[in-house]
């Protein structure tokens, strides 16, 4: 766990990093995700003062974007994409099935539209690492690497 | 001994089907072999029913293996495949696979080819021959090779793009931009990725000559967060197209010694589709929701940051390179009517063998489908067919003969779009597709109009009415979803609410039976 300490300096280092960039805000919240996991709320105020914006322009643009999260995510993160070309692959199915799977399991299992992976579909991403013509099977696999991994 | 040559893909793709576990045990069987081998990380050549894809060299050309499974190693090892050995999964030379061979390859030439982020490979195959050559003439004359080559967007619009490119080099600014949109957030698209991953000095180049011919010193791509592939392979050859000259203002003299100077960044997007729209996209750059903006003005005048921009596609800025360096007329020889050279067109979805084709203008659906698709992948028969991303039609079986070019296809409805085909098989049910699309829409909105914002939401509650509802109450409702469709198209600010009703309309006018519907009601269309 991160302590409160270690989230205050992370935001700090990334405002003193960014704040003079032309349009820095994305590559700000972007920056804190990628170190923390997530935008924590307590953030916003700093951003918001470092930019010159009010909290809410910063609440709108957090929340308008599906990527950003403002709670820790769960243990991996899981990603099922259910855009066409992998709905023409079952990937419904899939969502269905890594739905029941990953219950109670130490993951985040989330939506995503398109991996650009779509002539070998159904699409997968565990923590960023593509994983492509997921079969049911390979998903309890990779599911089980990963409950062995934690 | 000369060490020999493997190569393994480093594509994303490539990698989603092991591509970096057969590459370990490719090193680790050579060393322990005692056989000096050079692993070289390519990128794919976009045939992805065959990746993991390694190829070897030898005297007579690359020798192709594939679909190679990290198991499989120590067999093609045991039969010497480092030397071209004969092996199961021998695909012969790979430039003499019919998919490939049948190919035009103007864009796409490198792919595959090269290691990616090496700008020694990257010269060694013409690169920067574009660039070299716009340095020798007057911008002017740049922009012209540009308009003369009938080169149109590729992300979509089809917009000439050197009419663009005539706009900002004419505006007076203190500030003018370059902006390349990499959002692909179609599905069935992956031509950008593969460019970004495989061949990044490709678009780079592509950027920089536009720099050059507008007077731009700055320049952006907007990845989509879904690519962190791409973004390192970009931000790596960024930093060595930079310390090489190729890019910013090295001691002071500008790229190449051109006294213009060329600043180069990646802007990471966050998983919103409307972020694509280019005006969405700027918004978005600029640290705000990504929210459409009115046009006008263009971009072209009043873009980034309020400042005369050039935005186009990432297989646009790519096309430049190759039109440059050969000339204009070698790359509008290829193609047909307003629609000139070629497409790297993508075929996915239900597919047996899906991957990149780059053809001019003129091939059918049903050759990509059929010929380089060979069908679905479940065996069962094709049953539909969307090209254009999520805003394109599906097109019938009475169109899939006709040669694709921008005019014609729009003709009766059907949109080239970015060139993904996503292919489903006889287990479709399009009304679903109808709904999921009604759906997409309404995730994805930006909300600044209602026809979208609020359509798109009633849209689907009117499909699900259509298809569970009374069937007493079906034709009423089908009237109302395709008034819905109407003001949707009419009323909605950009393409987003006013394309979402192609595949909505397609599939209800194509497939009624998925709708509950009998054949007559197709004549109210
Ligand atoms: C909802 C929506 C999404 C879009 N997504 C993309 C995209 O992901 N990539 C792209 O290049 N163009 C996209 N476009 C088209 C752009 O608005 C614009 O036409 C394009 O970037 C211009 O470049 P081009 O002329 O080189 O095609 C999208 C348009 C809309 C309405
Ligand atoms: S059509 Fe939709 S996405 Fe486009 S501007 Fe209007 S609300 Fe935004
Ligand atoms: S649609 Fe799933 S990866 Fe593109």
């Amino acid at each position: 766990m991160t302590s409160n300490n270690q989230v205050q300096s992370t935001i700090r280092r990334v405002l003193d990093d960014k704040r003079g960039m032309p349009g820095a805000l994305l590559p700000i919240l972007h920056d804190i995700q990628d170190e923390l996991g997530h935008v924590p709320p307590e953030a916003v105020a700093d951003i918001a003062e470092a930019l010159n914006l009010s909290r809410a322009e910063v609440h709108g643009v957090i929340s308008y974007y599906h990527h950003f999260r403002t709670e820790a995510p769960k243990g991996a993160v899981v990603q099922v994409c259910r855009a066409e070309a992998c709905q023409s692959c079952g990937s419904e199915a899939l969502w269905e099935h890594a739905s029941k799977q990953a219950k109670g399991q130490n993951v985040t299992l989330e939506s995503v539209y398109c991996l650009g992976l779509c002539a070998t579909a159904p699409s997968m991403s565990i923590n960023d690492k593509p994983y492509a013509r997921v079969s049911h099977a390979r998903f309890d696999h990779l599911l089980a690497q990963l409950k062995e991994a934690a | 001994m000369s060490k020999i040559k493997i190569y393994v893909p480093r594509d994303s793709e490539a990698l989603a089907l092991g591509a970096d576990e057969v590459a370990a045990v490719i090193a680790l069987q050579a060393r322990q072999r005692g056989i000096p081998i050079e692993l070289v990380r390519n990128s794919s050549r976009g045939m992805f029913w065959l990746e993991p894809l390694v190829e070897v060299a030898t005297k007579k050309g690359r020798v192709a293996y594939g679909p190679v499974q990290p198991e499989d190693v120590a067999g093609l090892f045991d039969v010497g495949f480092h030397n071209g050995g004969a092996h199961k999964l021998g695909l012969g030379l790979t430039d003499e696979i019919d998919y490939l061979k049948k190919q035009e390859r103007l864009t796409f030439a490198r792919m595959g080819i090269t290691d990616p982020v090496s700008l020694d490979d990257y010269q060694a195959h013409e690169g920067y021959a574009g660039l070299c050559k716009a340095l020798t003439l007057k911008p002017t004359e740049v922009v012209q090779q540009v308009l003369d080559s009938g080169l149109r967007g590729r992300g979509g619009a089809a917009f000439p793009a050197g009419i663009k490119w005539k706009t900002v080099a004419a505006a007076q600014a203190e500030q003018k931009y370059v902006v390349c949109n990499a959002d692909e957030g179609d599905s069935g698209t992956f031509s950008d990725r593969m460019t970004m991953e495989g061949d990044p000095y490709m678009l780079i180049e592509g950027m920089t000559i536009a720099a050059m011919a507008t007077g731009a010193t700055r320049g952006y791509i907007y990845v989509r967060s879904e690519y962190p592939h791409a973004i390192a392979a970009l931000n790596e050859a960024i930093a060595r197209a930079t310390e090489a000259g190729f890019l910013g203002n090295k001691d002071g003299k500008g790229v190449l010694g051109s006294g213009q100077a060329f600043h180069l960044e990646v802007r990471k997007g966050a998983g919103s589709y409307v972020c694509g729209e280019e005006t969405a996209m700027l918004e978005s750059i600029e640290g705000k929701r990504g929210v459409v903006r009115a046009k006008p003005p263009i971009p072209a005048l009043k873009g980034l940051f309020g400042q005369p921009t050039v935005i186009n596609n990432v297989i646009t800025f790519a096309s430049v390179p190759i039109i440059l360096a050969r000339g204009a007329a070698f790359y509008a020889n290829y193609g047909l009517g307003r629609s000139r050279g070629t497409l790297p067109i993508q075929i996915a979805g239900n597919v047996k063998h899906g991957g990149l084709v780059e053809k001019a203008f003129g091939v059918t659906l049903r050759e990509l489908m059929v010929d380089y698709g060979g069908g679905t992948a479940s065996g069962r028969p094709i049953k539909a067919v969307q090209v254009g991303g999520p805003l394109g039609a599906y097109v019938p079986e009475a169109h899939w003969d006709l040669p694709m070019d921008y005019e014609g296809w729009t003709a009766v409805g059907a949109t080239v779009g970015h060139g993904g085909i996503v292919i489903h098989d006889d287990t479709a049910d399009l009304s679903r597709l109808a709904r999921y699309a009604m759906e997409f829409c309404a995730i994805e909105s930006c909300g600044k109009c209602t026809p979208c914002r609020i359509g798109s939401t009633r849209g689907v509650e009117t499909i699900d009415r259509i298809t569970q509802g009374d069937a007493q109450n079906r034709p009423q409702q089908v009237k109302l979803l395709r008034d819905l469709c109407d003001t949707m198209v009419n009323g909605s600010l950009c393409a987003m609410g006013g394309m979402t009703p192609f595949p909505v309309l397609s599939a209800l006018n194509h497939y009624p039976e998925d709708f509950g519907l009998s054949k007559p009601d197709r004549k109210a269309a």
